[in-house]
């Protein structure tokens, strides 16, 4: 019996993106390698080799495929590898799934992180429709433990931001946009998936994020008052 | 075979858009009947608010009274639910990395065809010209892509194709747009685009490349953009 092919994964420490291809792999069982990128020098040639599309991590390496893009990554690692299923089987219920982790991608994300990140008055803005979007969201927990329902699936990968990100930018800012008597479940549901046994592994050390974002806290902040001029 | 029940099927749509198109042609690959209703989107009706609450726009699928939103995700859910009716628009089960390469080229489509092709009607000048830039870099790299296949699936028409062909009646508005040429940069996807045309699902779907550059020139009026 041939053993599988080596799984690699290009990631940098701190990215959310790169944190969803490893939460992926984690809750599939799949054993795996760290490529880690180092931010401070230019991107690795591996790294532009194996995504000259887009120059980002994650990209996941699988023998001699290459597979990027963070939930792309994930339905593949479902798809080909043995394990607890990532995404329900009937086909409505997978729908709704990537319609929730497309929402996440294209529409809360944004206004939500803003949120915290810009000063002056335009954050109550960004604040209010972060609020809102939140809300839809949060209601697809439909009372249970996680997006994926026990045990975290598809959307609670594509949601991860909001939890151990979330917690270390409201730390960094000073600004908490989830209050925890507003959006109890959400917070629960992130206190849940930083402490899902599954999920070890790869959840971030919560100091070293805290001290990556501290670092780079003028970087970020300068980032968005740039967008905010657009 | 068995009396098949089908339960019904109501495609929310909007005639130019190159998202609902996307649907009407997986539906019409499958074989699958359904129902189109043209909406009004200065005036959305409540079937359309109910379907979408979230973001209120169109395509919506409706199978048996429960909504799919989002193009793409449609697209997947019609090749899902209907699985035994050919062709399968996604490479099959048995080759996942097929599929992760057509989810990728999807997404890729997804992120920059319609920015692209915004900013080149909506803005001018410097911007205008940055977004021609941009759309052709797009296109050159969907080329790339394409290389010596007939679709990007390969042999077969599939998801990838989907995505894109809707895009393709916007063409000849680019070329009026940016004044320059999709044939003379991209003739491979220019030729895909003929030969995708050839298919009853898209020929029927896609508008007449006139009547959307005639929709662009209402946009440009509507928003206020110097002709």
């Amino acid at each position: 019996m041939s053993s599988s092919p080596a799984v690699k994964l290009i990631a940098f420490f701190g990215s959310p993106y790169a944190h969803r291809a490893e939460a992926a792999l984690c809750l599939k069982g799949v054993p795996y390698e760290l490529l880690l990128e180092d931010l401070l020098r230019t991107k690795s040639d591996l790294l532009l080799q194996h995504n000259p599309v887009h120059k980002k991590v994650p990209v996941l390496l699988h023998g001699d495929r290459t597979v990027c893009e963070s939930l792309v990554i994930a339905e593949y690692v479902d798809e080909a590898f043995d394990g607890p299923p990532l995404l329900p089987t009937d086909p409505y219920d997978r729908a709704v799934a990537r319609f929730w982790a497309d929402f996440i991608e294209n529409k809360l994300t944004k206004p939500f992180f803003m949120a915290h990140w810009v000063e002056g008055e335009a954050r109550e803005g960004f604040e209010k429709e972060g609020l809102e979007l939140l809300a839809l969201l949060e209601a697809q927990l439909k009372g249970n433990k996680f997006f994926g329902g026990d045990r975290p699936g598809y959307l609670d990968i594509a949601a991860s931001m909001l939890g151990p990100w979330r917690s270390v930018v409201e730390e960094v800012t000073g600004v908490t946009v989830a209050k925890e008597e507003e959006h109890p479940s959400l917070c629960q549901w992130a206190r849940d998936y930083s402490s899902n046994e599954a999920l070890r592994p790869c959840i971030p050390d919560r100091d070293r994020l805290l001290a990556y974002f501290t670092k780079n806290k003028e970087m970020y902040r300068a980032g968005v008052r740039a967008m905010l001029q657009q | 075979m068995a009396a098949d029940l089908r339960p019904e099927v109501v495609l929310l749509d909007f005639w130019v858009s190159p998202f609902g198109q996307r649907c009407r042609i997986a539906l019409a690959e499958k074989g699958v009947p359904y129902e189109y209703r043209e909406e009004d989107l200065l005036n959305k009706g409540d079937l359309l608010l109910r379907s979408n609450p979230v973001h209120k726009k169109i395509p919506v699928l409706l199978h048996a009274g429960r909504p799919v939103c989002e193009s793409l995700a449609i697209v997947q859910y019609v090749d899902e639910a209907w699985p035994d009716a050919a062709p399968p628009l996604l490479p099959r089960d048995d080759d996942p990395y097929a599929r992760a390469q057509a989810r990728f080229w999807a997404d890729y489509i997804d992120k920059k065809i319609y920015d692209c092709q915004t900013r080149l009607w909506k803005l001018k000048g410097d911007a205008q010209e940055q977004a021609k830039k941009d759309l052709i870099e797009v296109l050159e790299t969907l080329e790339a892509e394409l290389a010596g296949k007939p679709y990007f699936g390969g042999d077969n028409f599939g998801f990838v194709d989907v995505a894109l062909v809707p895009f393709t009646s916007w063409f000849p508005t680019y070329e009026k747009l940016g004044g320059f040429s999709v044939e003379k940069c991209c003739p491979k996807i220019v030729a895909w685009a003929k030969l995708c045309r050839e298919r009853e699902s898209v020929a029927m779907a896609l508008t007449d490349p006139d009547k959307v550059y005639e929709f662009v020139q209402f946009l440009q009026s509507k928003f206020g953009v110097k002709q």
